[in-house]
């Protein structure tokens, strides 16, 4: 096994879940649970394939994956701060909806239901391991960035304020409501970007391309019990899982429902605090009048 | 508490609304007295330029030229699956065709509801009982099953011969017998040519979901092109499109599944096992017309024309005339029955 195309394939394989996982923190930690990163994704994915599509030039594809990102947050953070319905039956429609919205369009747009032509992308070098693709660095610095942001400006302790007790954070006068808006927003461009990275890797919009990787993610916010670094830590790790999976080739030395399982079993225990306590915002799923 | 499910209820219904809209079958002017055909697609839906257009290209061709009535579903999730089955056969149609082996348990399930309707399914997976016993399909189903480990067995030869590595690669979509059954041939076949070629066979996974996930195909194929592998065969649904990715990235070479996918990644296509699914479900439709439908199980190989590999202008520069004559070689051995070709792992 080759050490450089090991960690090379690892951080590939890390990036969909670092932009989402990064976009699932900020939500969460305002206290809006994000179960809808899968289809954020997916919708991501999709809104970047149409602009790469029909301007030819990937950073427009990066934008309108973005605008996409965009609007489903708002959406999500509409239903759930203005109409205050229940977090995760939204989180779950969210990411129904962006099922049949992208294949609806991508039929629309490229008479397929499965996958869309080929598109521009970054980079394409086959010996720079794909480090030639900015978003691959964007990905990278996504985590490290928020944790700045959180922990270390004014806007980032009114995001864990109104996450933890926007009761106090309002009789100081903060706008929880607008903190959590703008926190929601922000979730939905981040994990789009994830999407974004996938389609534009792939030159081509597949249907349900992202299978599952946004639920990692919301693995990862748990396990990396809602601080941005260390969700990233928990991203590599997965991701690191899946690489040796990939690169023992066959062997069949661990079975790859194990490597599968992972994510998810981890989770649970870091819930079931075996691995420390994980205590989630403590105003989390929690709307306010 | 009425918000919250006004606001579920709407996302549900436009899911749903989007889901099915849009599927115009071919045949809408429904002609009275003629044959009525329903086909639910599977996973991939119209466009997949592989399996499900195979099915849709030979409904089409029927509909032109037997003139039954067509409509098609393409179902989002698994329960709309035994929905669009089930819509189907509830309107009375004289046949109803699932297009994958993921809905065998579906069709076994209605025909036993609607005796009187005909049924086929693409790639019936036939059921075992407790004790291991091969459990037939109801009489109103045909099985449509094809002997892929054939088409696979000789682009595996071909593979070998044209790799000019001792390592060649496999990946597979859903870790399931029904994928093991390329794999098999795909071995038997590199075997065949070369006894000391090693071949790396991978899955993109254990559920369904392992049929479209393009970025989990890419790097498993960069890894067996990193590792010296020249030529991989997929039979991976989309996934198999991430695996064209890496071929373009490595310039290295990939066989495509189902139909000649050569257009994927022009010049990395050494060729495709193709199978006839348009013939097949040519061949049932004009069966229930002509009132000569039979269930059971109905099998295509090399011999029947049911499997094959792409050998056109477009790819012929990829192979060499004696790759060729040693594979048309291998062809006719196994239609004569000189070579068995293993279905298993």
């Amino acid at each position: 096994m080759n050490p450089v195309s090991f960690l090379a394939q690892m951080v590939r394989i890390a990036i969909p879940y670092l932009f989402a996982a990064t976009g699932g923190v900020v939500a969460e930690r305002s206290g809006i649970i994000s179960l809808e990163l899968e289809g954020l994704m997916l919708v991501g994915a999709f809104s970047a394939t149409i602009g790469t599509h029909y301007s030819g030039s990937p950073w427009i594809g990066v934008l309108c994956g973005i605008l996409g990102g965009l609007i489903f947050g708002l959406v999500h953070a509409l239903a759930t701060i203005r109409y205050r319905a229940d977090q995760v039956v939204v989180g779950i429609a969210i990411n129904l909806l962006a099922i049949g919205v992208t294949r609806f369009f991508l039929k629309l747009a490229f008479a397929s239901s499965s996958n869309s032509p080929r598109i521009n992308g970054f980079g394409g070098r086959a010996a720079a391991h794909g480090f030639d693709n900015p978003l691959l660095w964007m990905g990278l610095l996504a985590a490290p960035v928020l944790a700045f942001f959180l922990y270390r400006t004014p806007f980032g302790l009114r995001v864990r304020a109104v996450g933890e007790h926007p009761g106090a954070a309002a009789s100081v006068g903060v706008s929880v409501n607008k903190i959590r808006y703008i926190a929601v927003a922000v979730s939905g461009m981040l994990a789009a970007l994830g999407g974004v990275f996938l389609a534009l890797d792939q030159h081509q919009f597949t249907d349900q391309m992202t299978s599952g990787r946004g639920f990692i993610a919301v693995a990862a916010v748990i396990f990396g019990r809602w601080d941005p670094v260390k969700a990233g830590l928990a991203c590599l790790f997965f991701a690191a899982a899946e690489t040796l999976q990939i690169q023992l080739q066959g062997n069949h030395v661990i079975p790859s429902q194990f490597i599968e399982m992972i994510p998810y079993a981890l989770t649970i225990i870091a819930l079931a605090g075996l691995v420390g306590r994980a205590v989630a915002p403590a105003a989390l799923g929690k709307a306010v009048e | 508490m009425r918000k919250l499910l006004l606001v579920a209820l709407t996302l549900l219904v436009v899911h749903a609304a989007l889901l099915f809209a849009g599927g115009r079958g071919v045949a809408q002017s429904s002609k009275a007295g003629a044959t009525n055909v329903g086909i639910v697609l599977d996973v991939g839906g119209r466009g997949d330029k592989s399996f499900n257009d195979g099915a849709y290209a030979g409904a089409d061709s029927a509909a032109r030229i037997l003139g039954p009535n067509i409509r098609f579903i393409e179902p989002g999730e698994g329960s709309d699956r035994e929905a669009g089955l089930r819509l189907l056969a509830a309107e009375k149609m004289n046949l109803v065709v699932g297009v994958g082996f993921i809905f065998s348990d579906d069709i076994t399930k209605l025909a036993n509801e609607y005796p009187r309707t005909s049924f086929a399914c693409v790639d019936y997976a036939l059921s075992v009982d407790d004790k291991g016993n091969v459990l037939p399909p109801p009489p109103n189903v045909a099985a449509l099953k094809f002997r892929e480990e054939e088409g696979s067995f000789l682009v595996g030869a071909l593979a070998a011969l044209v790799g000019k590595s001792k390592k060649v690669g496999f990946v597979g979509g859903m870790d399931i017998q029904l994928i093991h059954k390329f794999e098999a041939g795909y071995r038997a076949g590199v075997k065949q040519v070369c006894p000391d070629c090693e071949v790396i066979a991978q899955y993109a996974g254990v559920t369904p979901d392992a049929f479209k996930n393009p970025g989990k195909g890419k790097e498993l194929a960069l890894s067996q092109y990193q590792s010296g592998v020249n030529v991989i065969f997929h039979a991976s649904g989309s996934t198999g499109l991430g695996v064209f990715e890496a071929a373009r990235l490595m310039n290295k070479l990939a066989i495509g599944v189902d139909a000649d996918q050569y257009d994927e990644a022009p010049g990395h296509i050494l060729t495709s096992m193709v199978k006839g699914v348009n013939n097949t479900v040519y061949d049932v439709i004009q069966r229930v017309q002509t009132g000569t439908f039979k269930g059971g199980i109905y099998s295509f190989g090399l011999k029947e024309g049911g499997v094959g590999y792409v050998y056109d202008n477009r790819n012929k520069a990829l192979i060499p005339d004696s790759v060729r004559a040693r594979v048309e070689q291998l062809r006719q051995d196994i239609i004569a029955g000189r070579i068995k070709v293993p279905s298993t792992r």
